[in-house]
């Protein structure tokens, strides 16, 4: 028996999926060759670190939401977490940052586990599993809160964690690109990250070929509690505050990002690289839309940036999957 | 001493007794068959074996311990590998990933893609399978996969080998290579389970069989010393003899007029020039090896794929389908080759299943008319002896012969002329399969034209008015009554194979 067995670069091109993502870094390319022509200061210094610092965090949530995606689950307390992850740890930075950093991401953790446990053991669908826990990790932080933001402490260095720079980059950024490279590699280069594509290509598959499929699927949403608490870290870092009531929306752009980097909402196909490139992609767009509005030609308010935004995931997963499509009719 | 002991197994679903007293032992280095018709229990006992189900009673000793694998990966872990009837694995991934899946090479904890690669293509090499070991598993077709699947189980140096159903979907050259690597196995001393519903291949490859029925075990005994009339007696009683009846009492066809006439059919490599005529009356079937085109041709016809090249005439006029839903219009049928896939829903009902393209005739002003849809239901599962609790019950929990069942009314409540079946018998029992093949017959007599595409070429020669034989995407011969043996058949499908390489993959 003789397999059809096309050179490897041709499969590239051939490959829908890997079209997609490539798709996704030419329009960040774009976008960026459009802002450095149109507006003076887009690719000033102050304007790329600013705009890592903030967009760390979703990128964070992103990351995590890329993995749960490919399990073919999806984490919809993210925002939630990320709010209970900051209150947190506004509590805990009076011990230190060490000590800030830990609980917030511990917080996290712990969601993640819950929420890990609720779909594996409970059985319950992700998308109820982890709306109960968006509710109740709102509820967590506000409880612990007392219904206001928390000031974190000053007398501590917690608050270097998110204002502070590390070699002339904003140390939010250096933790996001930690965070990226470790989970390119976790995805690509270990077994455990073939064994999650495995579970999210097909679960009865992985369980039959002698995975444990209940303990991945746990680890993945441990994984992305535990990033929805360190962007909250991040939040609480950057802003002097934990914020009860910050995060809303923040799993739609998570779950944005990952899609527009090509990974199937399906499950079983998904590039944390490419998740990257989407997560910076959806936020390169606010940053262009707010110089636009700088310029006084237009004025904008929050509301039209979202509905543009809206328009424009949709277009560019329309696109994408013209593309796929296409391809598959080859 | 055994490798394997299972005695007094007992399994129930929901109450449903699936296993009441079955038992099984494996000597060290034997190939043991174990046979008996879907429903039987034969896939609910491996599946105890290999960690998938945990049983309610009984005992289990693996190498003279008693164990209870909690999942498959401590079956694993014990030496147990097993290739499932269903073949599971992840196709969106590598056939090196597949193949190693749970046992990833490494270096410094990091896969090593190398010898990872390089592992998986020696692994399939043992079965002269050469494929590019990086591509996606979805890129091959269904025999690809099982050689993969063989390939991982054979790699893990297991004790034990279970195949469930291995041969399915293998033509005749893959199932001399799998046997000589059971072959090898056996003389490693590695002990094989293989079920299978070829009879044939039971004789030719194992050493004892274990008999089935009613989720007990009825016999075993050794291959030698039972005939295949006894075995089968054993398997299904006295039905298969009726059932065998049945089909060589039906009427001799009168083709009618033609339905569909093709001619110059191509697309892509796989189909290249195929010519093919269906009358009302009249069952073609469409042989050929693997790969030589048959299930390309029958998605050509029903509209599933556009021909590139060809005619299609329909009552005599040119006609060109875009999309299935047109032909489906003009009363064609398909039941697919892949149930899983593209068949069945599987938490759906019977009831819905039966009736899903019949959806829109029934509905009056928009509502599924309920006394309606009950009626055609119950006349299906009558007509076709589907066996089942209730129409409510989900068609998953049925055998796959009563799915296919279920299928096959599916297309006949649309009332159709022409009924395309795709392996209509793959994976289900001798005594369904002989039901089914029935009811093909007699549709064709009462004027329904009929395209069959089949593996078994007993099942041709038992049912086929006429036969298109396939080779490499093109039609090189058409048999008609009196020509169709084993020997034309098989002389025309390897008339236009080259003898380098193969025509399909």
């Amino acid at each position: 028996m003789t397999a059809v067995a096309p050179a490897p670069a041709r499969r590239t091109l051939r490959n829908p999926r890997a079209m997609a993502r490539w798709g996704v870094v030419l329009a960040l390319v774009a976008l960026i060759l459009f802002g450095w022509a149109r507006y003076d200061n887009f690719l000033s210094e102050y304007n790329i670190l600013s705009f890592l610092r903030y967009n760390s965090m979703f990128a964070l949530i992103a990351l995590g939401m890329c993995f749960v995606i490919i399990t073919g689950g999806i984490d919809l307390s993210v925002g939630g977490v990320a709010a209970l992850g900051s209150v947190v740890a506004a509590y805990a930075s009076g011990y230190g940052l060490a000590a800030g950093v830990a609980a917030g991401t511990g917080a996290g953790l712990l969601a993640g586990l819950i929420n890990g446990l609720v779909v594996t053991r409970l059985k319950i669908a992700p998308f109820i599993a982890t709306l109960a826990m968006m509710l109740a990790a709102y509820g967590t932080a506000l409880l612990l809160a007392g219904n206001q933001s928390v000031s974190v402490s000053w007398d501590t260095a917690f608050i270097t964690f998110g204002q502070n720079d590390f070699l002339g980059f904003p140390i939010p950024a250096w933790v996001m690109l930690a965070a990226f490279v470790i989970g390119w590699v976790v995805l690509e280069h270990r077994p455990i990250g073939r064994r999650i594509l495995a579970v999210g290509g097909s679960e009865d598959a992985s369980r039959l070929m002698g995975l444990s499929v209940e303990t991945i699927l746990t680890g993945v949403y441990m994984a992305s509690g535990a990033l929805a608490g360190l962007a909250g870290v991040i939040l609480a870092a950057q802003f002097g505050a934990g914020q009860p009531t910050e995060g809303v929306g923040w799993e739609l752009f998570a779950i944005a990002s990952v899609v527009v980097g090509g990974t199937l909402l399906t499950g079983g196909v998904g590039s944390v690289a490419a998740t990257f490139a989407g997560a910076m992609l959806l936020a390169l767009l606010f940053n262009v839309l707010n110089f636009e509005n700088g310029k006084g030609w237009i004025s904008l308010s929050a509301y039209w940036q979202s509905v543009i935004r809206g328009a424009f995931l949709l277009l560019f997963v329309l696109i994408q999957a013209r593309i796929a499509t296409g391809e598959e009719d080859d | 001493m055994a490798l394997v002991a299972m005695h007094g197994i007992r399994k129930a679903f929901n109450a449903v007794p699936a296993l009441v007293d079955a038992s099984l032992e494996i000597e060290p280095g034997e190939v043991m068959a174990l046979v008996g018709q879907n429903g039987a229990g034969k896939s609910t006992m491996i599946k105890i074996l290999t960690g998938a189900y945990r049983r309610d009673e009984g005992t289990l000793t693996f190498d003279g311990r008693p164990v209870d694998f909690p999942n498959p990966g401590a079956a694993q872990d014990a030496g147990i590998s097993t290739i499932y009837q269903e073949i599971n694995l992840v196709p969106h991934r590598s056939v090196a990933e597949n193949v190693f899946l749970g046992r990833e090479p490494t270096r410094l904890g990091f896969i090593d893609w190398r010898r990872m690669n390089r592992e998986a293509e020696a692994a399939l090499a043992r079965f002269n399978v050469s494929v590019d070991v990086q591509a996606p598993l979805s890129t091959f077709n269904a025999a690809t996969r099982q050689m993969v699947a063989i390939a991982r189980a054979v790699s893990r140096k297991a004790r034990l080998v279970v195949m469930d159903e291995s041969t399915s979907s293998l033509d005749e050259r893959e199932v001399a290579t799998l046997f000589d690597t059971i072959r090898t196995l056996k003389r490693d001393g590695v002990s094989v389970l293989f079920v299978s519903h070829r009879l044939d291949e039971l004789y030719a490859v194992c050493d004892r069989v274990t008999i089935m029925r009613d989720g007990a075990t009825i016999g075993v005994h050794p291959m030698s010393a039972i005939t295949k009339m006894d075995l089968v007696t054993a398997m299904l009683g006295r039905a298969l003899a009726a059932a065998e009846h049945r089909l060589h009492d039906a009427p001799p066809h009168k083709a009618g007029a033609p339905i569909v006439e093709a001619a110059g059919l191509a697309r892509g490599r796989r189909l290249r020039d195929v010519d093919l005529a269906v009358h009302s009356g009249e069952v073609v079937a469409l042989a050929g090896l693997l790969g030589s085109g048959r299930t390309e041709t029958a998605r050509v016809l029903f509209g599933a794929d556009r021909p590139e090249a060809g005619s299609l005439k329909l009552d005599g006029r040119d006609v060109a389908f875009g999309e299935p839903s047109e032909a489906i219009e003009a009363g064609f049928g398909f039941l697919s080759e892949d149930r899983k896939i593209e068949g069945i829903i599987p938490d759906m009902s019977v009831a819905e299943n039966l009736t899903l393209a019949l959806m829109p005739r029934l509905a009056k002003a928009g509502v599924i008319d309920r006394a309606a849809q009950r009626e055609v239901v119950n006349r299906f599962i009558r007509r076709l002896g589907i066996k089942l609790a209730s129409p409510d019950q989900k068609i998953r929990e049925l055998s796959g012969g009563n799915q296919q069942k279920v299928l096959l009314a599916r297309w006949l409540a649309m009332n159709p002329r022409l009924l395309i079946v795709d392996e209509p018998t793959r994976g289900i029992d001798v005594g369904a399969k002989a039901d089914v093949l029935t009811m093909i017959r007699e549709l064709a007599g009462a004027g329904l034209g009929v395209v069959m595409v089949s593996s078994e070429l007993e099942e041709i020669i038992s049912l086929a008015d006429r036969v298109t034989v396939l080779s490499d995407g093109r039609s090189v011969r058409d048999l008609h009554a009196g020509e169709i043996d084993e020997t034309s058949i098989m002389a025309a499908m390897a008339s236009d194979v080259p003898t380098t390489g193969a025509p399909h993959g």
